[in-house]
């Protein structure tokens, strides 16, 4: 059946009678008209291959809309009334009340300017910590797999987990790091209460959940770089250190930038260490600790203040964008600073 | 053992989270009518509770269980209250996963009453109108709206006294007898007083207090009016009441008397096994949860007395039945069981929780709780109970106690001023209203 159909095909005009499909199409169609049909099954087919791939990827765009672009534009619609979740059925419209309220908002602030202090205090140190054990795994070590697998293990914790542990090492009268202060000889530190102690705190809890993990992409960045470049400058007589500097941190750039903008759009949503840490909504007693994301948590599902969670919403996101631009910004210039070297 | 209770603690705080994303996703799919109402068919109940309500403990499921036998009775529990009103009023909001009987704060009832009364049903189209005669009177009002909706049925109240650890007592020098202790602090600054003596020879590492909020929370307990007048005022801010409370915690603060601790935290946890304070404020709820958290190792080490400054009413709660529940008259039926008199006493006797009916507070005046040292239970509670005020509530009750509690932790633990703590309270509490 097969051979005589395409050989009734075969003057059709080639390579759209391919595919598995074509045999008992084109086997009907000389049967229903020998000029109309052959020539209608190609343009169909033509139309479906130019919007297969959009069929293919639409799944994800259908989600996509319903599950990220419509709850982002109904927080935008929703940031513009007075909504409590009490009563959600009466909105009041406020305008950008929501959003000038903010701006005299003390709670805003501290928020802020905590996610921001939380944000370097943990990003700075975890990338660096990361570059460096990255470097090391790079070398031929005995157990490398082994190594490298256990380097991602405090990434595979859960937060909750993560938080519950560090918070009783952080305890104030019966937690180990107090412990072991007191050896040194120093007085205990209250973690939870104190500003830069509990900053501290939560920090420690991010780094260490996270180094490993971006120590992975750095290692994987670096292998990357050419072999020939390290022997080239190992026979140029440059150690390590110097081989660190001018061959791998050159060659990762595009890696750091790459970390970096996760990092930052990490720490901006910081929520569940600082959520978990205490168990307080607020962040501790004088909102101490307390991040944005927390922050909104907190007038949304503490307080029921939907409207105002919802604005929260919106300068974070906002806030996300201008810092991603502007690392990008930075990323960019430096690098044609490079080329025009 | 406080390592696994603070891993359910967050878990469920977790699980809140994860809910509420989850549910606002699932909003509109509102429970189906009760199709099965026949009287054989088989009902499984859910049933939603916070903190302890010792229904389970006091094994009155498996009895009504057996009683019924189409019913089968499944209990969901959050530990904190907070954590569990955030998922109950989102639950609420999208109309979907509510359980057949959800437990309510007595802090939260004014919320209930007057602004979701569309959201619980009208218990009185059960018949619950015949049941007034047997709650005290405050209880039974509380849940019931302006135009006489009755929306909860009355579990346990919160009569007050005071928990203290005789062996730690003995150590410092001072009196363990239960009645002589209530002689010395009928006042609360003969408690402050006596909380000096202890400190002067207490053992190491040992405070008077657990933390001054829990003392604010007690003292406020003995107030007809707190935050709130009876036309629904905001008046926290001008109320003596309030004010005396506040400096009474201040004065405790400064005196060094407490231990410093966050009450429901993992360290408050911990500390009741320590020994890391000597008395600690008691709502009769908070029996329960002493043993919990002391264990086994401090049976017999407990005592209670009478409240300083005399009797008062902290917590207490309700069981309703949302609008969206799927076997309401099923679920009516087992509320009116379990807040029944005899089933109210069984509760006590074993978790501590004491009753809201009159009945059942005249079949447990006898209790005695060997775990406090065989201390009359029964009559001190009772007795407290009969003489606490009727307290006006108000919708933000509950917010309104958290944010004046922050401002006095961080005059307990910061050494800030009790004037720069209470101008953060009322920050605090504009910041909650909106």
């Amino acid at each position: 059946m097969f051979p005589t159909s395409t050989a009734k095909a075969g003057p059709r005009p080639a390579g759209t009678g391919s595919g598995p499909g074509s045999g008992p199409a084109s086997g009907s169609g000389p049967g229903t008209g020998p000029d109309g049909g052959p020539a209608a099954v190609p343009r169909l087919r033509r139309a479906w291959r130019k919007a297969s791939p959009y069929a293919y990827i639409a799944p994800f765009f259908t989600l996509f809309l319903a599950f990220g672009l419509f709850p982002l534009l109904y927080t935008a619609f929703v940031s513009l009334y007075r909504v409590e979740l009490q009563t959600s059925g009466e909105m009041e419209w406020r305008g950008i009340g929501n959003y000038t309220a903010l701006f005299t908002d003390e709670y805003f602030w501290i928020s802020l300017r905590n996610t921001f202090t939380i944000g370097v205090l943990s990003t700075v140190p975890q990338l660096a910590m990361a570059l460096g054990l990255a470097h090391l795994l790079n070398y031929k070590l005995r157990g490398r797999t082994f190594i490298r697998t256990a380097v991602l293990l405090p990434y595979a914790t859960s937060v909750a987990a993560a938080t519950l542990v560090f918070a009783q090492l952080f305890g104030r009268d019966f937690g180990l790091i107090n412990y072991v202060i007191g050896l040194i000889g120093l007085d205990p530190v209250d973690w939870q209460t104190g500003t830069v102690a509990s900053q501290i705190a939560v920090s420690t809890i991010v780094i260490w959940r996270w180094t490993g993990y971006n120590a992975l992409i750095y290692l994987a960045g670096m292998q990357s770089i050419p072999h020939e470049l390290y022997e080239a400058a190992g026979i140029d007589g440059a150690s390590r250190w110097r081989q660190f500097i001018h061959v791998t941190l050159p060659g990762l750039r595009p890696t750091i930038v790459f970390t970096v903008i996760i990092s930052t759009i990490g720490a901006t949503q910081l929520f569940g260490e600082p959520l978990l840490f205490e168990g307080s909504i607020s962040g501790g007693i004088s909102h101490q600790y307390q991040t944005l994301g927390l922050y909104m948590y907190e007038q949304g599902w503490g307080f029921f203040h939907l409207g105002r969670a919802a604005a929260i919403a919106w300068v974070m996101f906002v806030l996300i964008v201008v810092l991603v631009g502007v690392n990008a910004l930075i990323a960019r210039r430096r690098a044609r600073k490079e080329a025009g070297r | 053992m406080p390592i696994a209770r603070a891993a359910k603690r967050a878990t469920a705080r977790l699980g809140a989270v994860v809910l509420t994303g989850a549910l606002l996703a699932a909003c509109g799919s509102s429970a189906s009518p009760d199709s099965s109402d026949g009287a054989g068919a088989q009902v499984t109940l859910t049933v939603d509770l916070f903190g302890s309500f010792g229904f389970k403990e006091a094994g009155l499921y498996e009895e009504y269980q057996k009683l019924h036998p189409n019913v089968t009775i499944k209990q969901s529990d959050t530990q904190d209250e907070a954590d569990y009103w955030k998922s109950l009023q989102t639950r609420l909001a999208g109309g979907g996963g509510l359980a057949d009987v959800q437990g309510v704060e007595v802090g939260r009832i004014a919320s209930v009453t007057q602004q979701q009364s569309d959201k619980f049903q009208d218990l009185k189209e059960f018949g619950a109108d015949k049941l007034k005669g047997q709650f005290a009177e405050a209880k039974w009002s509380a849940a019931t709206t302006k135009d006489g909706k009755v929306l909860g049925l009355g579990t346990d109240v919160g009569p007050e006294a005071m928990c203290y650890r005789t062996d730690l007592f003995q150590q410092a020098g001072l009196p363990t007898d239960r009645e002589e202790l209530a002689k010395k602090w009928s006042t609360w600054d003969g408690y402050l007083e006596l909380g000096k003596e202890y400190k002067k020879k207490a053992p190491a590492q040992s405070a008077w207090l657990d933390s001054i909020g829990s003392l604010y929370g007690i003292m406020i307990g003995q107030e007809k009016e707190r935050y709130y007048d009876a036309s629904g005022k905001l008046i926290y801010e001008t109320n003596p009441a309030v004010k005396a409370a506040w400096d009474t915690s201040v004065k405790a603060a400064e005196a060094g008397l407490s231990a410093k601790l966050d009450q429901w935290s993992p360290q408050w946890n911990q500390a009741f096994a320590a020994g890391s304070f000597a008395t600690i404020p008691c709502p009769a709820w908070m029996l329960g949860y002493v043993k919990g958290q002391a264990g086994d190792g401090g049976k017999g080490k407990w005592d209670v007395a009478k409240l300083p400054g005399g009797a008062g009413n902290w917590g207490g709660s309700y069981l309703s039945i949302p609008r969206a529940a799927k076997h309401k008259e099923q679920a009516y039926q087992l509320i009116e069981w379990l807040t029944a008199p005899e089933q109210q006493a069984k509760v006590f006797q074993k978790q501590g929780n004491f009753p809201s009916s009159t009945g059942a507070i005249a079949q447990i005046a006898d209790a005695k709780d060997p775990y406090f040292s065989g201390a009359p239970i029964g009559r001190i509670f009772g007795d407290a109970a009969k003489a606490s005020p009727v307290q006006v509530l108000g919708v933000h009750d509950q917010n309104v106690m958290q944010q004046l509690t922050n401002a006095l932790s961080e005059v307990e633990r910061k050494g800030v001023s009790s004037d720069t703590a209470w101008e953060t309270a009322k920050k605090g509490v504009a910041n909650v209203i909106g």
